[in-house]
């Protein structure tokens, strides 16, 4: 049985998704109802905590494991804060750490975002931190608790596609904890590529929202991320430089 | 430690009609190819053989914004606070000589301002004054802060220019970013709109979004005022200022406007008039010089335009804005700052961003201070 769990929570579907950038928060809904997606990240900047007007946090169905991130926080310090909030403010204990003070290339800061993930799995939650694909970082962050890794793709809003591969892949292979590729994927094959690669998951936001159909959109990144998984766990044939013939044309000398 | 002044310096002798006119599109469609724009390429941007291109370089921009920021417009409103004022910019409204009613919000005013704004759905706000000297002004603003903290999520200043001790105060009581305009890049023309008042003292300005980002605010928004003067180096020296503060402040998100002007006082008018084709060259410009950057679109522009403009780069609106002194609460006050071209309620501009596709967004950050 092929099994994804993180934070004591059996997770069926590998595909995450991200809620900020959709003309309509509502989609979410039916993203969730036609592809079974249980993860779905909130930027923690835009929930309204005071519980007035619009609320983001109604267009996630109870179902869905919801994993606030700390966007817009700067250092470990401010990261903390934001996930202390959220859960102060009902939304679980799991957090997507996120610091970035590169507002350029939008590239996260693993220094800060290891010490706050030190501190954050301490307090007791369950932190997956969105990080630049490092190893140094990637163990530093398993020793300090993560429970998850989420190495970038490549930089974050681009669909640009798997750029990072290499490391990626040293990650999934060095890695205890599951590694779940996030930023950059631009389309399904991107994601298939990396759950063929062993990734755990695939967290998608701006390749869903931004597309011409969200909805459509979402339910081809969830069987690419399927798909991919089934690859993966099918033991592809090994790749060769040469056809291999049925027959050899050495064959008449025996073994 | 530097200043934008030396890229302005740089540029001293730069021949910006002779460069602009002997752009061709041929040179534009080059820079549409780039991922990575230079200081040229975006100055090949704002000639007039780029408006050959002006439909592919809004494809590009709406591609690019979209990208960046997906589907969402954030919306505020401005409170303005006080219409005193040292100054005498010959543009504006109030300038000290006009000769318009003074007032300064009471404590009960401003508490009562923004419930009324509150009500409306916003929660994000910009506070203004006037310039006034001395210490008392920031205590009063920094007071205001205090004030209207509790019914907003992110709050914005664009007062007079401040050191960045004083920034340093305003933002530990709760502003998050700084709007400052120069109002106009070019040396000569800036002396000849600002005769008196600190207001002269260009470098002053020119500087106080640098030290906005070493105070630490969390985002600062420049821009020009457009129709001040020629615009393709104003709109050129907006953008190299803007890339400037972000290369050196990589953790301050800098924002660009257009704000751009119609008339003032005493029958002031536009000496270099921006027509609507020139604003949206501009913001396209922008938008492919620096595609992660905000950009700003106040209620000056009417809303017919707006509509349009909303998907070549927009990612900031204004609403309901009203730029009198109490002009949430008193329905006398009418002697505003400037024109408000878009009359439409707030729910009226988030009704309209929905029709188009896009999630009116009211709040962005939550104050950590």
């Amino acid at each position: 049985m092929d099994r994804l769990v993180i934070g004591g929570r059996e997770l069926k579907n590998r595909l995450f998704i991200g809620s900020g950038k959709f003309a309509d928060e509502r989609v979410i809904r039916d993203i969730v109802a036609q592809t079974g997606v249980e993860v779905v990240t909130v930027a923690l900047r835009r929930v309204s905590l005071s519980g007035d007007g619009e609320n983001i946090l109604h267009c996630i169905p109870k179902e869905c494991v919801l994993l606030p991130n700390t966007s817009g926080a700067r250092t470990a310090e401010e990261a903390i804060r934001i996930a202390r909030l959220a859960r102060a403010a009902g939304c679980g204990n799991w957090v997507k750490i996120e610091v970035i003070s590169d507002n350029k290339y939008l590239l996260p800061d693993n220094n800060e975002t290891i010490k706050a993930t030190g501190v954050l799995a301490e307090e007791g939650f369950v932190v997956l931190p969105y990080m630049h694909p490092d190893l140094y970082a990637a163990k530093e962050l398993e020793r300090a608790g993560a429970a998850a890794v989420m190495p970038l793709g490549a930089p974050i809003g681009t669909n640009r596609g798997l750029k990072t591969k290499e490391i990626v892949r040293i990650l999934i292979e060095e890695c205890s904890v599951p590694v779940i590729v996030d930023a950059g994927i631009g389309k399904p094959s991107e994601a298939a590529e990396a759950m063929e690669m062993g990734a755990a998951a695939c967290l998608v936001n701006t390749a869903i929202a931004t597309a011409g159909d969200p909805l459509v959109m979402a339910r081809a990144f969830s069987q690419a991320v399927a798909a991919g998984r089934l690859a993966y766990l099918a033991q592809p044939g090994e790749r060769t430089e040469y056809a291999r013939a049925s027959s050899p044309l050495t064959g008449f000398l025996g073994s | 430690m530097g200043s934008f002044y030396e890229q302005i310096e740089a540029y001293a002798s730069f021949d910006f009609a002779g460069f602009l006119g002997r752009v061709t599109p041929r040179q534009v469609d080059l820079v549409l190819k780039k991922d990575f724009l230079s200081p040229l390429d975006f100055l090949t941007l704002l000639s007039p053989a780029a408006l050959e291109r002006l439909e592919a370089m809004a494809q590009k921009a709406h591609r690019l914004t979209r990208q960046h920021f997906g589907r969402v417009i954030q919306l505020y409103t401005p409170i303005y606070l006080a219409n005193y004022c040292v100054n005498h910019c010959l543009y504006c409204n109030f300038n000290h000589r006009s000769d318009i009613n003074r007032r300064q919000l009471t404590e009960a005013e401003i508490e009562r301002e923004a419930e009324a704004i509150a009500a409306t759905g916003l929660r994000q706000i910009l506070l203004l004054t006037g310039e006034k000297p001395g210490k008392d002004a920031l205590d009063y603003l920094i007071r205001s802060v205090e004030i209207v903290r509790k019914h907003f999520t992110a709050i914005g200043i664009e007062v007079n220019p401040m050191d960045v001790d004083e920034y340093r105060r305003l933002a530990a009581a709760g502003v998050d970013s700084l709007t400052i305009y120069q109002e106009v890049y070019d040396r000569s023309v800036y002396d000849r709109l600002h005769p008196a008042g600190p207001k002269k003292d260009y470098r002053w300005r020119l500087d106080a979004p640098e030290r906005g980002c070493q105070a630490g605010f969390r985002a600062v928004n420049i821009g020009a005022l457009l129709g001040l003067n020629h615009w393709p180096s104003e709109a050129f020296f907006t953008g190299l200022h803007a890339s400037y503060l972000q290369n050196k402040y990589l953790g301050t998100e800098i924002g660009i406007a257009v704000p751009r002007i119609k008339a003032g006082p005493g029958n002031y008018q536009p000496e270099a008039p921006v027509t609507d084709r020139d604003l949206v060259q501009i913001l396209l410009a922008f938008r492919l010089f620096m595609p992660r950057a905000g950009i700003t679109l106040s209620t000056r522009e009417p809303a017919e335009l707006r509509n349009h403009l909303l998907p070549l780069g927009i990612t900031r609106m204004s609403a309901g804005s009203n730029t009198a002194v109490g002009g949430h609460i008193d329905d006398e006050a009418d002697e505003g700052q400037f024109h408000v071209s878009d009359e439409r309620s707030v729910d009226e501009v988030r009704q309209m961003l929905i029709a188009k596709g896009y999630q009116p967004v009211h709040q962005d950050w939550h104050s950590l201070a």
